[in-house]
């Protein structure tokens, strides 16, 4: 990666974490807003710095840690926004922003591979592959909503209000936000996992059509369906919903580290 | 030009002085011309609300004079005696009025402090007030600061974010668990003082649909009626149980009026939704057990006084903050005064200095007989330079003074040193 673009992609990242905290601290609509604007900034940049390491392989940078990762960041920036927008709510910016930067800066600091061209390439694996990744940025994003959820909920309910909760999103929009997060991650994974297939047949060759990847995106994709029906249920409206929905996100990061080092032939990293 | 301040507050008098002495829209109105017209006053602004009446002026001479005078005027125009008048009574001038009117303005000087609704009350008296042609510039130019100070201290600060009430404090968090409340409903157990304020906040905060209840139906026809409500029958309020989001509860009764059985029903009936309950009753209304169920908030008076007085404290932790605001616009606007006083001393000084010249012209130069008409209109034009020529050096530099107190101490030598015999302009 450029040098120059790694450096004002962490510095906007950096800067618009710092904002988001101001905000989330004080409340003040203007700095809201510059942080945003920074996170905007930071995402053109970084997809300048993606795009370079793509130039390099033809293709979306997926196949070693570092490009992964940095993709992984970016599209959970860009998911971020995308809610933060929607829903109008800026608060989590400073709980998101953290994750954002760690990925960006460990991406750089991860040993990337030689830049040789990957086995599979085009526009339908890449976006296999874009759609993976996007879907896996959305689960963590739920992941973190549904955390900040469960924490201000039992604040709540002990009485324990402290400077923090009159800061925080309320609990419907937290939740809103989640399940609108997951949408995204469902809608991803889905195309996504459907494109994957097609590939299968062109490699079949090559790996096995029994990838044990297969079976965790399955349950991944089913256990975030239930959730996204139970989240309106009686029994499991309100935190049971949020308690499923990090325990989802238990088995997203089991299959993102677990499965693709160890027991998937085809995808090591994503 | 100096500005007056005269008034009394919360602070510095009873609520029987207070109500004597407060004024309607059109006897602020009224006031206002009278001060003008009789010259007490050249600006005058009257802010009025239910905890202050204070009269901001800048008279036509000194302020300490027009000070007594505004005293005796509040005191006719109320028909209040002034002895009663002068115990509650404070006076402030230039600085000190300016700083107070920042103050309150940033609602430092509230009863309840960081209150949001004063602002709103000074902006409405200098608009009434601008309309009616009784600000003139420099009270236009404070009270446009007191406006922005204001808005800074509540942007700025953490002043006014925090409820300081117990009711505003549970519809906040009301608030905290669903969001904006404009399509929630709530339903009000009794009709009394508490319930009312909770009534309003709600509706403050834009509750959708509002019952009421009461053992009272007349006073909950009266509730109803006032904030747009409806009103359920006392002993059908508990087949209505599922619908509210909100439910508070105030009645005078000895025994639990909401039991955890009926709440755990409403809960299945309404799908397990989030519902947010307030107890303010005393002894309480509500089975404690309420607030173990699923997805059920309940809070009752203990816990929203904490709350309240948790807020108060963090409110009062931000009065430095909001002072060092007050005093970076009070320093703007003496810095203001300054230099509008300055021009005018310039002027008065030329004027001075021109008289002199003509005397001096007067006395010498036409003495001296072989000089033409044309040859004393040069010395005069020659006299005249001199004389720029001297004051433009002292005020350049008192222009470019970047100490404020020594800008103003030295506007103040100048004026003393060569024009003590005469009145402020």
């Amino acid at each position: 990666m450029h040098f120059t673009l790694f450096i004002s992609t962490a510095v906007a990242y950096a800067l618009s974490f710092a904002l988001y905290l101001i905000f989330l601290n004080t409340g003040k609509a203007l700095t809201g807003r510059l942080g945003t604007l920074l996170l905007a900034a930071g995402l053109v940049t970084h997809y300048f710095a993606l795009l370079e390491r793509s130039r390099g392989l033809h293709t979306v940078p997926y196949h070693d840690l570092y490009g992964s990762m940095s993709l992984f960041g970016w599209l959970l920036a860009l998911t971020y926004l995308g809610l933060e927008l929607y829903h109008r709510q800026r608060s989590v910016g400073a709980l998101v922003l953290p994750f954002v930067l760690v990925f960006f800066v460990a991406a750089h600091l991860a040993p990337a591979d030689k830049l040789s061209p990957p086995e599979a390439h085009g526009p339908s694996f890449a976006l296999h592959v874009a759609l993976s990744i996007l879907a896996y940025s959305a689960f963590a994003l739920s992941f973190v909503l549904s955390l900040v959820y469960l924490g201000e909920e039992r604040l709540l309910r002990v009485h324990k209000l402290g400077d923090v909760v009159w800061r925080l999103p309320p609990l419907e929009l937290l939740d809103r936000m989640s399940r609108s997060s997951v949408l995204v991650g469902l809608v991803s994974i889905t195309i996504g996992t459907a494109l994957g297939f097609l590939w299968v047949d062109r490699l079949s060759n090559k790996y096995s059509f029994y990838d044990p990847k297969y079976a965790i995106t399955l349950l991944v994709l089913l256990l975030y369906v239930a959730y996204f029906r139970l989240a309106r249920t009686t029994a499991w409206r309100g935190a049971r919903a949020s308690k499923l929905c990090v325990f989802n996100f238990l088995i997203v990061f089991l299959s993102f580290t677990v499965v693709n080092f160890y027991l998937s032939h085809s995808h090591r990293y994503f | 030009m100096e500005i007056v301040l005269v008034g009394l507050n919360h602070r510095t008098a009873p609520v029987e002085v207070r109500e004597r002495v407060s004024f309607t829209a059109d006897q602020a109105r009224r006031a206002s011309e009278e001060l003008r017209s009789k010259g007490i006053l050249e600006e005058t602004l009257v802010l009025s609300t239910c905890n202050r009446s204070e009269v901001y002026g800048v008279p036509p001479e000194t302020s300490r004079e027009c000070a007594s005078g505004l005293s005796t005027f509040l005191s006719e125009f109320h028909s209040v005696r002034l002895e009663v008048l002068n115990g509650s009574l404070y006076h402030h001038y230039d600085r000190e009025a300016v700083r107070h009117l920042f103050r309150v303005a940033a609602g430092l000087d509230s009863m309840m402090l960081g209150e949001a609704e004063i602002l709103g009350q000074v902006r409405e008296a200098y608009r009434v007030a601008h309309e009616q042609g009784a600000t003139g510039p420099v009270l236009n130019r404070l009270f446009q600061g007191a406006l922005e100070v204001g808005k800074r201290v509540r942007s700025e600060t953490e002043l006014g974010t925090r409820p300081t009430s117990v009711a505003s404090a549970g519809v906040k968090l009301a608030e905290r668990i669903f969001g904006k409340l404009d399509h929630r409903s709530a339903l009000v157990l009794g009709a009394g003082a508490i319930s009312e304020q909770v009534i309003a906040q709600l509706r403050d905060r834009g509750i959708a649909r509002l019952y009421v209840t009461n053992r009272s139906r007349e006073r909950a026809d009266s509730l109803a009626k006032q904030y747009a409500g409806e009103v359920l029958p006392w002993g059908e309020w508990e087949k209505a149980l599922p619908m509210p989001d909100v439910i508070v509860s105030s009645v005078a009764a000895e025994e639990v009026v909401l039991r955890r059985e009926i709440v755990e029903q409403a809960m299945q009936q309404r799908a397990n939704r989030a519902l947010f309950l307030m107890d303010l009753g005393l002894p309480r209304n509500i089975d404690a057990g309420v607030g173990k169920l699923y997805n059920v908030y309940l809070y009752n008076i203990d816990d929203l006084t904490e709350i309240v007085a948790q807020n108060r404290h963090a409110r009062e932790n931000e009065i430095p903050k909001a002072d060092s605001i007050v005093e970076e616009h009070v320093g703007r606007f003496l810095s203001w005064q300054a230099s509008v006083e300055l021009v005018g001393l310039i002027n008065e000084l030329r004027t001075k200095m021109r008289e002199e010249r003509a005397q001096f012209i007067r006395a010498r130069v036409e003495s001296i007989k072989h000089l033409t008409e044309a040859d004393r209109a040069c010395v005069e034009k020659m006299m005249d330079d001199l004389l720029e020529g001297l004051l433009l050096e002292p005020a350049q530099r008192l222009r470019g003074e970047k100490d404020l107190r020594r800008k103003i101490h030295n506007v103040e030598a100048l004026r003393h040193l060569f024009l003590s015999n005469r009145e402020k302009p």
